[in-house]
């Protein structure tokens, strides 16, 4: 093989583990929208929420220290020295479940009936406070992340593929980060997941009547309310994953909450009711613009065209399918 | 109506109370422009925290300057420049200097800040050919430039290759910003001289996502890789130099991409990464122990203290103790303390930080001297090496200070200042 084509398709292949980093993020969107019809703008600073709090519980962190410190004249800081990795997900699982319940009582009950738009700027407002109470409780600075995956180039990839370069070319194999491979399986995981609770099990069910049609739901005995806390709070927990993915990749800090933007496109093309179109989203959008940016990003001046270029895509498919690819087909009768 | 008799005097009383205790205790007025928040915090939150606790000290040792107290109020902006510049316009009345910390609001507050008769210190960032005093009357940019920065790591490499790197292949990756584009026309200039290749990279705000640009050099290969980043960038970009084996003695951070919070996500894989400095880390300087003893021990400590040693607190206290330096310099070439804005920055340009006044300041071979004058805004236009050993997690200098390529870089700061004076009718002084 050539290894111009032989880079072409380490790029694919590398644009489809970023898709899955982005899938990760918009799954959390559709979740929700799908349940609630709300676009949760808070999304991203959930992951970061769930990535800081991960941390705090694994390095025994005392939360709002500097507060208390500040306020009482104490000097705390750490609990315990460290905490396993098990138990720290578990808590933090907890804690997601727990900000769930707080965001229901809190704001979804008082705003039940209100138009989208309402609620969209009730998430924009509670991203800002999640973020500002994050930084209270676990401070500004820069967390390593590690839960155990293992990151870095996957050598026996690299190892398998120099070889099929043509002999005395210039080649050194292909790139994979194995942080991405695991990404990729836990992804896969997740959705099969997802799909067999919301197929298989009576809350399931029951999440999709509300999903379907939410007087109808109400309607044979369905708690809009408890649905509501277990769709944003299955939306933290794959928060929580994203968090840790990206938190592993670049350590903890508050620009993770921009991981936000990097979902956006992907719904606008698969669609803000599908988790199958997060999916199909997120790899179309990641090889889209990793191609862009390797192949045609060198003719624009400016260069690290890859940003905007998955926006211009989703908007050219918005052109053709404003639903996006798996989105619910807009119908107004008249 | 007695209500509201009521409610004017105490409005009245207020204002006259708070005026009184401004007039007596913010005699010395330094702004601080800071980002405690936001993507870039992490970077933000220990230089502001070497500002503030120097501000203390120095107001809990010396009285204040001169015996003038300093008032350093904070304004948040985010590293956004549109706020930056609002910040400035609120705190403008009676500010003896700006420091930005960002190369944007620098470049917003040049002309602004020009006609308003306000000093800016863009200390080691902001527009390079502010260096040349003839037509930045305001700005000062010293201990050292962009420009001098990117011929200091050819300078580095040049050593490492026994002066010949004709042929080699130089990448930088960049900030897709007015910052990391800083650097771009002295390395295509040098790349002439020294006939190396050299790619550019940039990568957009904030740089969370950075794959297809170390695919990029993975496939070309460059003999070495240079850094003009900041916040989240430097450790994504470490992190993926480290992932794609790049031998990480090759890669070379500007002084900004070389903190603790740049290397230590990526763990092992970011020992032997180098970054250029102008500054020392750790916490063994007399200014240090005043810091402890004035300010930290009595609890008064900017944030938890947990930053205190780090480089870039380091850098806050150096920049702090320059602003510093020039208030006592004014106070001292006018006979006296109440010195306005137009004295501070005739301080600022008579800074001389030689090393005795150094180590008088409690900054023994913490920074290399420098001075300012009339034409030389830039300072001595010294770095170093430093190269952060993963296992101990510690930086180390691994080379003596040095200079840039002078030739190069003082012939492009006179061209682009000239060009600025030209566009902006600015008639040179110092002749």
């Amino acid at each position: 093989m050539s290894v111009e084509l032989l880079n072409f398709i380490e790029t694919v292949l590398n644009g489809l583990m970023s898709g899955v980093m982005y899938s990760l993020v918009a799954l959390g969107f559709v979740l929700i929208f799908k349940a609630s019809g709300v676009f949760n703008f808070a999304q991203g600073v959930f992951a970061l929420f769930a990535a800081l709090t991960l941390v705090g519980y694994q390095t025994g962190q005392v939360p709002f220290a500097h507060l208390i410190n500040e306020l009482f004249g104490t000097n705390y800081h750490n609990w315990y020295a460290s905490m396993p990795n098990f138990f720290a997900i578990l808590l933090t699982m907890v804690t997601m479940i727990a900000l769930a319940w707080i965001i229901e009582r809190l704001v979804l009950k008082h705003l039940v009936n209100q138009d989208p738009i309402i609620l969209f700027m009730a998430t924009i407002g509670l991203a800002f406070a999640l973020e500002g109470v994050g930084d209270l409780m676990w401070g500004s600075d820069v967390k390593v992340l590690d839960v155990g995956i293992p990151s870095g180039g996957s050598i026996w990839l690299e190892e398998a593929t120099i070889g099929l370069a043509a002999e005395g070319s210039d080649y050194y194999g292909m790139y994979v980060d194995v942080l991405n491979i695991w990404a990729t399986v836990i992804a896969v995981i997740l959705v099969v997941s997802l799909a067999l609770f919301s197929q298989y099990t009576k809350t399931g069910r029951a999440l999709r009547a509300v999903a379907d049609d939410h007087q109808a739901a109400l309607s044979v005995g369905i708690s809009l309310r408890s649905i509501w806390i277990l769709v944003w709070a299955i939306s933290g927990f794959i928060a929580m994953v994203a968090g840790i993915m990206w938190g592993t990749e670049s350590g903890v800090q508050f620009s993770l909450s921009l991981i936000a933007l990097k979902a956006l496109p992907v719904l606008i093309l698969g669609g803000f009711t599908s988790i199958p179109g997060a999916i199909i989203g997120g790899l179309m959008i990641g090889v889209g613009e990793k191609l862009a940016e390797i192949y045609i990003g060198g003719y624009f001046e400016t260069g690290a065209i890859e940003n905007w270029f998955a926006y211009v895509m989703a908007l050219v498919f918005l052109l053709f399918r404003p639903q996006g690819l798996f989105g619910d087909k807009i119908i107004e009768r008249v | 109506m007695r209500i509201k008799q009521l409610l004017i005097g105490m409005t009245a009383s207020v204002i006259a109370v708070s005026s009184y205790i401004e007039m007596a205790v913010a005699d010395l007025k330094f702004p601080m422009l800071v980002y405690r928040t936001g993507a870039y915090a992490p970077n933000g939150i220990p230089n502001a925290d070497g500002f503030v606790d120097y501000y203390k000290m120095i107001n809990a040792r010396d009285g204040g300057i001169g015996g003038e107290k300093i008032l350093h109020p904070e304004c948040e902006t985010g590293y956004k420049t549109q706020v930056g510049v609002e910040c400035y316009e609120k705190n403008k009345k009676d500010a003896m200097v700006f420091q930005p910390m960002s190369t944007g609001i620098t470049y917003q507050l040049i002309p602004k800040a020009t006609a308003d008769g306000v000093t800016v210190y863009s200390t080691g960032y902001g527009r390079t050919s502010a260096a040349n005093g003839k037509v930045f009357k305001w700005i000062f940019n010293a201990p050292v430039t962009y420009w001098d920065g990117a011929s200091i790591a050819v300078r580095h490499i040049l050593k490492q290759n026994f002066g010949n790197i004709k042929g080699k292949k130089i990448a930088l990756v960049y900030h897709n910003s007015a910052y990391g584009k800083e650097p771009i026309r002295t390395l295509e200039t040098l790349a002439k001289k020294h006939g190396y290749k050299l790619m550019l990279l940039p990568v957009d705000h904030p740089g969370q996502e950075q794959k297809a640009t170390w695919l990029k050099i993975r496939k070309a290969r460059p003999n070495y890789v240079l850094m003009w980043g900041w916040g989240v960038m430097n450790q994504v970009a470490i992190k993926s130099a480290a992932s794609i084996k790049f031998p990480m003695e090759n890669f070379i951070g500007i002084w900004w991409s070389g903190s603790e919070n740049d290397v230590l996500p990526a763990g092992q894989g970011a020992h032997g990464y180098k970054s250029l400095t102008f500054n020392a880390p750790g916490t063994n300087y007399q200014v240090h122990k005043d810091i402890k003893k004035y300010v930290h021990d009595k609890g008064e400590a900017s944030g938890d203290g947990s930053h205190f040693g780090t480089v870039l607190y380091n850098r806050g206290l150096f920049q702090a103790m320059v602003q510093v330096e020039a208030a006592a310099v004014a106070q001292k070439i006018h006979g006296t303390s109440k010195i306005t804005p137009a004295m501070y920055r005739d301080g600022m340009e008579n800074v001389n930080l030689s090393a005795k006044r150094l180590e008088e300041l409690g900054f023994k071979d913490f920074a290399p001297p420098f001075k300012n004058s009339c034409e030389n805004h830039g300072g001595s236009g010294l770095a170093a090496v430093q190269q952060w050993d993963a296992k101990t997690k510690k930086w180390n200098m691994i080379t003596e200070y040095m200079y840039g390529d002078s030739d190069v870089v003082q012939k492009l700061i006179a061209e682009d200042s000239s060009k600025y004076a030209a566009e902006q009718k600015i008639a040179e002084r110092c002749n």
